[in-house]
């Protein structure tokens, strides 16, 4: 981060959680970039959030601890925060601000980008419909991702979204290796051991060279979070539309994020919406997710799955509530089934994949994939249902029929959900897990899937 | 006389400037050096608060702002089809020439093609007294819009001189000049008319006419009329933009206006990429032909947001006064209510419930009221209508919180979506017990005209079973289905090929996604005429299980999809394999 130049003020108003009011500053913009010096000549960088009648208030990134109110100088560069990016980033290690963490020097930089970047203009968008096979049938086959989808991972502390959000780093960036695929990975806020688990997962894949790490971890500045994925999305951004790579852009845990952002809104004093989480969480929050995508005439495409931790497994609190409302769907990873054993632990009723309808079909997974998902859906809650029946009248109240979708439950279950972290199953394999699912049941349960597939992949009696 | 400012501070989307004394309130100004556009919505002394409908990044005091003198417009005439603006009526195609993949800020752009010519056909002559409202003449717009070309409804009117003759002109070419206490005052094809003013009719009808959507739950449940007030509210994921994409695919209307306010990116871009190659199932045209796109997403200018839905009713105003049907989608309005509670809060007002401002619920009943079916205003008589669905969002489904509660007050259809069906995949999740429809009774008597006189019983009775299963399944949770008489497992039995065959809808598969309301009938009859029979049989002894198995009920839950709207006879058919089933199963013959 570049900071030469600019005009500096030294007279500090008042210094409050993340903000410092600086006074008589002349000529400052909103949003500018502000290095603020400490007595003892530690810099730390900031940015304008309001500016007028003389006063700027300033949030400072790395925290207010240790500034004072004489003897601190705010400097104001004249530009807003940019991020110098250029091919040389791939396979580097950042800190959360986007400077060099892994010891070696500043990369050579090919342009320096607004790291806020621009909204991109939906009539310039191409519709997702790439189909992204990451070996993981329940996603495949049910959640299917696609190039240039926003697909978030709900989870809950201490479940294994980790591991399912490596191995989709690790096995999608195998097929169609004849393009080019980077993952820019954001630790936002995690434990140091998780932040390692992901570098070493990249690390033994071979795909560290072809990754960008921007890390954030539990120990470091809190408001440095606003900065992070903002930092790892204009990298992604670069990699995608000016280098034409296929990016799968990984922001864990979005959960800190919005944390940090009610710590600003609260610091300054702001009405709050829900859960004193500040009223513009959700337009604040669009501005990272959408930044996914595909666009018209460029060759690359932006994925994002950003993973969040649910607090007390509630997908009704508004960070998870208003993250659905803004991304192409959701992945959710369930406490029961976690409980369970089974890996990876999704619960697929409350799961969901937008973009699935127009990834999947004929031309790239199969014609029958929709109806067949479709029916598993169907049956699944159906044997929900009977479980929960079979809980109170016990099995032996049950129909015949019931009986076949407990089985149907457990097929599914054992057999489909379940799966090795190292295991990468085909499309194929897959879609015939499904039907083996779908021929547990009598035909005429089946009212999902047209007569000529029923026909052709049907395995029942 | 125009205010002439300089920005004395920023925050966000908000900008306070002094200077202004001449400013006039929701006058547009333009802010700084970079000339973005900005509405007043504040005046204190000379000092002006203005909401900034452009990123505001680096922006700084002491800047200028211009003062317009002129209200938030939109500009009204041919060329509006097809097109995809942003909330203030740019289009997004002219801001990425200037802009590139990301849009850019300070451009200025006029929101139709202003050198375009259209064929113009004069309908008034020279001489003729007209009145604001009055249509002076035709173009065609697209393959499926006859514009019309009316004079404004802010005109003075008077008498009609130097009328063109029939021909091509563009939209600057003046048409005739109409002299009014000896004052000539042009007329053009386009006009300007203020976004936050209702445009004036003649007199307003009642809603009686069904808004066809093909959509079974929609119009055979829980209809809209043209004209009318719809709200469909639901959790993240339950469906709401598909259902909307439905209806405006498939709403027998000749206009729709599509407000993407505070949504995802893509969601415009699939509206964009799908629409073209849709074909109207009534006219065989493009949908693209009679859909206009306003796009506000969520990662735009939050102001702008605001301002989205003023510009998309008031569009939709201008088709109406031509006399047509105009549906307008908005998507969704709870992110337009967050634009108002973020300039309120930037205001620093006195907050109302969760941090919305307490002019919310007259914002939404204001908005609302535009709705209706009327005589426009002029001559000669011309009868359309705007038809308001707005899409909710409740923060965690809630459906108490204000947005939700407040919304119900002032529309009359209330589609509730529910996240339980949504996550069994029973889609369109609009939940059957929540959900209603004030126009029923008013439309019934369409249905009964058009389609058949029994739909409104028919109706009613496949509602009623629906209701007494709702009853039934409280009892089988707590004691299991063997608690139940035959005659009531049957309800369960029927109620669940109401929900399979009727009320889920498959929008992705080529036949079931638009269903024609004879279809819808014969369908509704068919189970119906399933129960009756179904409990005949059991009266003559016929076993539940037998009933079950009938290989009439799987064609019947699939004949949504396998049976296409030009094949009826088919099932006719099905009916006369169901009589036959029946009758072999209780051996005795069955009478309706």
């Amino acid at each position: 981060m570049t900071t030469e130049g600019g005009v500096q003020y030294s007279k500090i108003a008042e210094i409050k959680g993340p903000l410092v009011v600086v006074d008589d500053v002349e000529n400052a913009a909103f949003d500018e970039l502000v290095e603020v010096e400490t007595n003892d000549g530690e810099r730390r960088l900031g940015k304008v959030l309001e500016v007028g009648n003389g006063k700027a208030i300033v949030q400072v990134f790395e925290g207010t601890t240790g500034l004072s109110i004489s003897g601190t100088n705010a400097k104001f560069v004249g530009k807003v925060m940019e991020m110098p990016v250029s091919k040389e980033v791939l396979g580097r290690v950042f800190d959360g601000l986007g400077r060099p963490k892994d010891g070696l020097p500043d990369p050579i930089a090919d342009k320096f980008i607004d790291i806020n970047g621009e909204p991109m203009n939906p009539e310039q968008r191409e519709y997702p419909k790439d189909f992204i096979q990451t070996g993981v049938s329940v996603i495949d086959g049910l959640i299917t991702l696609v190039r240039g989808q926003k697909l978030p991972i709900f989870s809950g502390s201490g479940m294994s979204h980790n591991l399912l959000a490596a191995q989709i780093a690790r096995q999608a960036s195998v097929v169609g290796t004849d393009d080019d695929f980077a993952v820019v990975f954001a630790a936002i806020g995690v434990q140091y051991s998780e932040a390692e688990y992901f570098r070493k997962s990249l690390e033994e894949s071979g795909a560290l060279k072809r990754s960008v790490l921007f890390l954030n971890t539990a120990d470091d500045p809190a408001i440095e979070r606003i900065i992070t994925p903002r930092v790892a999305l204009t990298v992604a951004e670069y990699l995608a539309f000016e280098l034409g790579m296929h990016v799968l852009v990984i922001l864990t845990d979005m959960t800190n994020y919005a944390e940090a952002l009610r710590e600003i809104s609260a610091a300054r004093e702001e009405v709050p919406g829900r859960k004193g989480y500040p009223g513009y969480l959700y337009t604040d929050l669009s501005t990272l997710y959408e930044r996914a995508g595909k666009l018209n005439g460029k060759k690359g495409s932006v994925t994002q799955v950003p993973i969040l931790s649910m607090p007390s497994d509630d997908i009704t609190h508004p960070i998870p509530d208003l993250t659905g409302y803004i991304t192409e769907g959701q992945v959710v990873v369930g406490r029961d089934l976690f409980r369970q054993g089974v890996y990876p632990p999704i619960n697929i009723l409350m799961s969901l994949s937008r973009l699935m309808k127009d990834g999947i079909g004929e031309g790239s997974t199969r014609d029958d994939h929709a109806e067949v998902a479709n029916q598993v859906y169907d049956a699944y809650s159906r044997a929900q249902e009977v479980r929960a029946l079979a809980g109170i009248v016990g099995k032996a109240g049950l129909t015949e029929i019931d009986l076949k979708y407990m089985d149907v439950g457990d097929v599914f279950e054992k057999e489909f959900l379940s799966q090795a972290t190292d295991e990468n199953r085909t499309i194929e394999e897959t879609l015939a897990i499904l039907w083996k699912i779908v021929s547990k049941l009598p035909k005429n349960e089946i009212t999902k899937i047209k007569d000529k597939h029923v026909e052709k992949y049907y395995q029942g009696e | 006389m125009t205010a002439q400012g300089r920005i004395v501070w920023v925050s966000g989307p908000a900008v306070r400037a002094d200077g202004m004394a001449d400013a006039k309130m929701y006058e547009t100004v333009t802010v700084g050096d970079s000339k973005l556009v900005g509405e007043v919505i504040r005046l204190t002394g000379d000092v002006a608060f203005i909401q900034v409908y452009e990123s505001t990044s680096g922006l700084k005091p002491g800047e200028p702002v211009i003062g317009t003198g002129n209200p938030l417009s939109v500009l009204l005439g041919p060329g509006i089809i097809g097109q995809l603006y942003d909330g203030i009526q740019r289009p997004l195609k002219e801001l990425s020439k200037a802009s590139g993949s990301f849009i850019g800020r300070g451009i200025t752009t006029t929101p139709v093609d202003m050198e375009k010519t259209y064929h113009f056909v004069p309908t008034a002559s020279n001489g003729d007294e007209v009145l604001p409202g009055n249509v002076i003449g035709t173009v065609q717009e697209t393959d499926l819009i006859e514009h019309s070309i009316m004079v404004p409804p802010n005109h003075p009117g008077g008498k009609i001189s130097n009328l063109v003759s029939e021909g091509d002109y563009n939209l600057e070419t003046e048409l005739a000049t109409v002299e009014k206490d000896g004052q000539n005052v042009p007329l053009k094809m386009y006009h300007k008319w203020p976004v936050r003013k209702p445009r004036p009719y003649n007199t307003r009808y009642d809603a009686t006419v069904p808004l066809l959507t093909g959509q079974r739950v929609i119009d055979t449940f829980f209809p809209i009329a043209k004209g009318g007030t719809g709200s469909i509210p639901g959790a993240f994921g339950t469906g709401k933009t598909v259902t909307l994409h439905q209806i405006a695919k498939w709403a027998n209307s000749q206009v729709v206006v599509y407000i993407g306010c505070g949504e995802r990116g893509n969601e415009m871009t699939e509206v964009l990429v799908e629409f073209p190659h849709l074909k109207d199932p009534r006219s065989g045209k493009p949908l693209m032909d009679r859909t206009v796109l306003v796009a506000n997403t969520s990662n735009m200018p939050v102001a702008a947001r605001e301002a989205s839905i003023y510009t998309g009713v008031t569009i939709a105003e201008y088709y109406r006064d031509m006399g047509k049907d105009v549906v307008l989608v908005a998507d969704s309005t709870s992110r337009w209510a967050e634009a108002l509670r973020e300039m309120s809060g930037r205001l620093e007002e006195m907050p109302a419930e969760e941090g919305y401002p307490s002019y919310l619920a007259s914002r939404l009943a204001e908005f609302y009221e535009r709705a209706g079916r009327v005589r426009a205003a002029g001559s000669p008589d011309r009868d359309g209508s705007v038809t308001l669905i707005g899409a909710v969002s409740p923060s965690g489904g809630d459906f108490t919180e204000p947005v939700t509660t407040h919304t119900m007050r002032f529309i009359k259809t209330f589609w509730a979506l529910d996240a339980k069906l949504a996550y069994s995949r029973h889609y369109p999740s609009i939940n059957w017990m929540n959900s209603y429809s004030g126009y029923l009774g008013d439309i019934a008597k369409w249905w009964g005209e058009n389609i058949s006189e029994d739909w409104f019983g028919i109706r009613n009775e496949a509602y009623g079973i629906l209701q007494r299963e709702d009853t039934l399944k409280e009892i089988v949770k707590l004691l299991g289905p063997d608690a139940l008489p035959d005659e009531e497992k049957l309800i369960l039995e029927i109620a669940r090929m109401v929900k399979i065959g009727l009320l889920q809808q498959n929008s992705f598969d080529d036949v079931d996604t638009y269903c024609s309301p004879e279809k819808q009938f014969k369908l509704l009859k068919l189970v119906v005429d399933f129960y009756k029979q179904g409990q005949q049989s059991l009266k003559e002894g016929a076993s539940l299980a037998s009933i079950r198995e009938l290989p009439v009920v799987t064609s019947l839950l699939k004949a949504r999809m396998d049976i296409k709207d030009d094949e009826m006879p088919k099932l006719d058919q099905l009916e006369n394999d169901m009589k036959e089933q029946f009758k072999n199963i209780s051996g005795v013959k069955v009478t309706n």
